[in-house]
């Protein structure tokens, strides 16, 4: 379903270049959930970023589901994205003007396609029910990153991309929402590959995939 | 839809915020809008006054030294076949308003001088020739007729506003005249005529028009356009705060939206859409209150343009779609101005950038130094035209140079301040309150800017007419030295009053003039004997040495500033003011309040080269304790209307009114101004007090307890208002030469020394502290109500 072929990025720097990623391959394929590992800096966001279609790779080439989509300009990989991808980051990102129910169906309704029985049942499972009213300032950072996970599977994407989804929520709640997280992507058949620093997380994961000084390794 | 229903949720969530935007805009708007209709009216009546009935759009035949037409004038060039018709012309009062009345004879008059009242559309000559007479006013005149007036009043569309259309022989008894004011030449009239000159020794006048009026107070109508733009500017800052705030806030949720599949090109145009959504809503209220300011301020305009240029303004609004359709065309401008560089750092935001709300404008002190360098370079390019420019354009030029210049450079210069406050300032909290009003400073430098745009203007203004109005009751304590003013009926009345009061007073001085026109412009002529009434108080700005004496000898002519400033007019310069009288100027006197140009030559000269004149009011010198008991002896002994024995006190209350009238619409502009820039500073700082808990939390972690905090907040904002004055100060000092030494003498034609008012800064100082103290408590009030539990959040990941 997705396949990453030598991918390259350079970010500059007040002490020149620096190379995140350096000839990164990977393939990833359909209801497999990916865990990238690595220290901070090593790469692990960059290429969750480039897969996802919010930047864009000096060299190499990205195929989700047979589409080229490093060669798409902002348009297109905006529809990719909003069609596709489920976009799960640390810091919720969740619109604050939007009660929980606005917020969980706003990319579904963006792409033309709400579910409005899928939604009612992704919100009992993601434990929100009686929260819909409620805007997200309302609720604890555990309760919005539901919310966040959500309004990604409300979308029912082919590909969820998490980055640290439970880096600011305590080991009890970040357990819950990674279950959830993983539970929901089987039920859909969307892959999921998630950057954590948590070795005990990863271990949850079908696949793990060390990242150091932008280049992939087995776990 | 979505992208966008959730783009206006924010608003749904913040309806202050809403509120703040849609006012400053629709008061921006109120208040351009509401001049522009003002002038919009003024425009359409001059364009009334052009193409009304009446005989003005007509060639005419005039005396040669002005006064009325002698009748056998007229019947010499009938008898000769020229097509002439008598028109007499005149003011009176009715119901206490001053009205124009022109009575036309309507067989002999062009058909297009009175209105088509029957079915062949023509005047019905019985219903105006005969009975009580009828007479033709502007639609939506109401009229008072006094008893003295029994005539049926009909308003049409056609008739200029502030004017009384009759019949000849009406208007004759109306204004007590017997002979025509000037005679209607015929655009067609027969051939083989003999020629006029052989005829009569009238003088042919091109037909008037309504453009010279339209000339004449352009440059009043381009002071209140100014103060409109002036006005409309301080709003924008509002706007552009506001909607600055509005977008960096939600500047996160571009950035989610984004990442969740909506283009560039889609959210801009879901945020140029809403944009525009407010600014019509806005611009929509601004065009009302607009309307409600115009209509309040229109009879205090209407009276100053009559006063001043004698210009009739009908004195109600009438709704004019145009001017609504560009109040809505400004208000959707200024919002897309406003936004546009919001939406233009959208447009560049990268999309992975930190999800963290940047501070609010927090201008990096590079920005601060271009606006600096800006700043300058417009100061420099005012300074530029004050001394190299000339003309109104370059006055308001050199105007706008300045106030933009003066914002420009605000923020940079209090930063500076700070800084040299800090410098001088120990302990932790001090150097914290400077440190954080410093790092406050570039969030709340637009609402600052604004402030400081109507402190200068109000400054500037206050400066204006105050040095105008001292020097304006001087030059009446100058002009109006006669302890009494008496109109009689005619010449031959007032020698009889005269004489009368020969043995009662000091002197009794016959105050004879007579109309004529200098290269083509109406200029009024006086002829003074000599006395030491004149010698001793008439308020001249130049002169030469014995101009008194060589006046009397009939040797050179006083003329007016404006005539001098008029015509370029310098000391022994000639001055042909009839066929056979050339004479130097003497000298030239100060005449606030004319407009048009006067001379004064000896009453010898004026009585042997103008025919007939008009004697029939007296400038009477007595003591001033026997004032009542003179006016009860004219009273007794002659039958004189009310309101034809004045005394001085009278004529100054009237002068002193009429000066009020004329500055009321730019005092109330100066202070809806100054209202504006205090919402900007409300607006500015409630929004950035959604922000300020980050700041404020941590000392009040350490131990400072939420009331300090609160009233240092107040004690904070105080201090850059007292600052911003302190640069608006000789802002507005340098406003107000500008507006003395430039526009008005381009304006009006005369020029005013300077004067100044400490008192009014202070007033004015104490005013804006006021104002900032309650627009600095609300925020500071809600930080004190503030639970402990949401500072709190400040140290948490749940904010």
């Amino acid at each position: 379903m997705l396949s990453v072929t030598d991918l390259t990025k350079t970010y500059p720097s007040t002490e020149g270049p620096v190379d995140v990623l350096r000839a990164v391959s990977l393939a990833v394929n359909g209801g497999e959930s990916v865990a990238l590992t690595g220290e901070s800096g090593s790469g692990k966001s960059t290429l969750l970023h480039l897969i996802g279609g919010l930047d864009r790779p000096d060299s190499g080439e990205i195929r989700l589901m047979g589409q080229e989509i490093s060669a798409l300009g902002d348009a297109a990989r905006a529809r990719l994205r909003r069609d596709r991808v489920g976009l799960v980051f640390q810091q919720f990102n969740l619109v604050p003007s939007l009660t929980v129910a606005q917020n969980i169906a706003l990319q579904a309704r963006l792409a033309g396609r709400v579910d409005t029985r899928w939604i009612a049942d992704l919100t009992e499972r993601l434990g929100l029910a009686g929260l819909g009213a409620r805007y997200p300032e309302q609720l604890s950072g555990g309760q919005q990153q539901r919310v966040a996970i959500g309004r990604t599977l409300a979308n029912r994407p082919a590909l969820i991309l998490a980055d640290e989804p439970t880096g600011n929520l305590d080991e009890e709640t970040g357990d819950a929402v990674l279950s959830l997280m993983l539970g929901l992507a089987q039920t859909t058949g969307a892959a999921l590959i998630m950057a954590t620093h948590s070795q005990r997380l990863a271990q949850r994961f079908s696949r793990r995939i060390h990242v150091r000084r932008g280049r992939l390794e087995a776990a | 839809m979505p992208a966008f229903l959730t783009l206006l949720s924010h608003w749904r969530r913040h309806p202050g915020q809403l509120a703040t935007l849609i006012l400053g805009l629709a008061l921006a708007t109120a208040l351009w809008s509401g001049v522009q209709a003002i002038n919009e009216e003024a425009r359409q009546s001059y364009a009334r006054a052009a193409a009304t009935l009446g005989a003005n759009g007509y060639e005419r035949l005039e005396a040669p030294g002005g006064g009325p037409v002698r009748r056998e004038d007229y019947i010499a060039l009938r008898r000769a076949g020229w097509l002439v018709s008598p028109v007499i012309r005149g003011r009176m009062d009715i119901g206490g308003e001053s009205w124009r009345v022109m009575g036309v004879e309507p067989l002999t008059a062009p058909p297009d001088t009175l209105p088509r009242t029957n079915e062949r559309g023509e005047v019905d000559p019985s219903a105006f020739l005969t009975g009580a007479g009828q007479a033709f006013v502007a639609d939506g005149t109401e009229i008072d007729p006094d008893r003295r007036i029994s005539l049926e009043f009909i308003p049409h569309p056609d008739v200029a506003p502030g004017l009384i259309l009759t019949d000849i022989a009406v208007a004759e008894r109306m204004l007590g005249q017997s002979d025509p004011t000037f005679l209607i030449l015929l655009p067609d009239q027969p051939a083989g005529l003999p020629d006029l000159a052989s005829v009569t020794d009238l003088v042919r006048v091109q037909a008037e028009s309504g453009e010279d009026l339209s000339r004449l107070t352009d440059s009043f109508h381009l002071n209140l356009t100014a103060f409109g733009f002036l006005s409309f500017a301080v709003g924008l800052f509002i706007v552009h705060a506001t909607i600055g705030l509005a977008f960096e806030q939600r500047r996160p949720v571009f950035r989610t939206l984004r990442a969740i599949g909506l283009p560039l090109s889609r959210l801009i145009t879901a945020l140029v859409v809403e944009v525009t959504l407010i600014a019509l809503l806005a611009g929509a209220i601004g065009v009302m209150l607009g309307y409600l300011v115009a209509a309040a301020l229109l009879p205090d305009v209407a009276g100053t343009l009559r006063s001043l240029y004698g210009a009739e303004i009908a004195g109600a609004l009438a709704f004019r779609p145009l001017w609504a359709g560009v109040g809505l065309g400004i208000a959707l401008v200024g919002a897309w101005l406003s936004a546009a560089q919001a939406l233009w750092k959208v447009a560049r935001m990268p999309l992975l950038a930190a999800a963290q709300p940047r501070a609010w404008a927090m201008a990096s002190a590079r920005s601060m130094r271009g606006q600096a360098v800006a700043g300058a370079a417009l100061l420099a390019v005012s300074l530029a035209t004050a001394v190299f420019g000339t003309g109104l354009v370059m006055g308001f030029l050199c105007l706008g140079a300045l106030l933009l210049g003066a914002a420009l450079l605000l923020p940079g210069a209090l930063s500076l301040a700070l800084r040299g406050i800090a410098a001088r300032l120990h302990g932790p909290l001090a150097e914290w309150v400077i440190a954080d009003t410093r790092q406050q400073l570039p969030g709340l430098s637009l609402a600052l800017m604004a402030l400081l745009l109507a402190l200068a203007a109000n400054i500037g203004v206050s400066t204006m007419v105050g040095s105008f109005r001292l020097t304006f009751l001087g030059w009446l304590d100058q002009r109006l030295v006669s302890e009494l003013y008496v109109t009689a009926a005619d010449n031959d009345e007032a020698a009889e009053i005269r004489a009368f009061l020969a043995p009662m007073t000091d002197a009794t001085l016959p105050i004879a003039q007579t109309e004529t026109r200098v290269e083509g412009r109406p200029v009024s002529v006086y002829g003074i004997v000599d006395h030491a009434t004149y010698r001793d108080h008439w308020p001249l700005l130049e002169t030469i040495p014995d101009v008194w004496e060589r006046l009397s000898q009939g040797a050179v002519v006083l003329v007016n500033e404006q005539m001098a400033r008029g015509k370029g007019l310098s000391l022994g310069d000639p001055v042909r003011l009839a066929p056979d009288l050339s004479l130097p100027v003497g000298g030239v006197y100060s005449d606030y309040g004319n407009p048009t140009g006067q001379a004064i030559v000896s009453l010898d000269l004026l009585e042997r080269h103008f025919a007939p004149i008009d004697q029939s009011r007296t400038a009477v010198r007595i003591d001033p304790e026997q004032r009542q008991t003179v006016i009860a002896a004219i009273e007794a002994a002659f039958d004189l209307p009310e309101g034809a024995v004045v005394d001085q006190e009278s004529v100054k209350r009237a002068s002193i009114r009429v000066f009020e009238q004329t500055f009321r619409v730019t005092g109330a502009l100066n202070i809806l101004t100054l209202g504006v820039a205090g919402f900007a500073l409300l607006a500015s700082l409630m929004t950035l007090s959604t922000m300020r808990l980050p700041q404020v939390a941590p000392l009040w972690a350490l131990g400072e307890t939420r009331a300090r905090l609160a009233r240092i907040e107040v004690v904070k904002t105080l201090a850059l208002v007292v600052l911003t004055w302190g640069v608006a100060l000789p802002v507005g000092l340098a406003l107000a030469w500008v507006l003395l030494a430039v526009v008005n003498v381009e304006a009006f034609g005369w020029r005013l020394p300077m004067q100044v008012f400490p008192r009014d800064w202070l007033w004015l100082l104490s005013l804006s502290m006021f104002s900032s103290t309650l627009a600095a408590g609300y925020p500071a009030l809600g930080l004190l109500r503030t639970p402990p539990s949401q500072l709190l959040k400040v140290f948490s990941n749940e904010r």
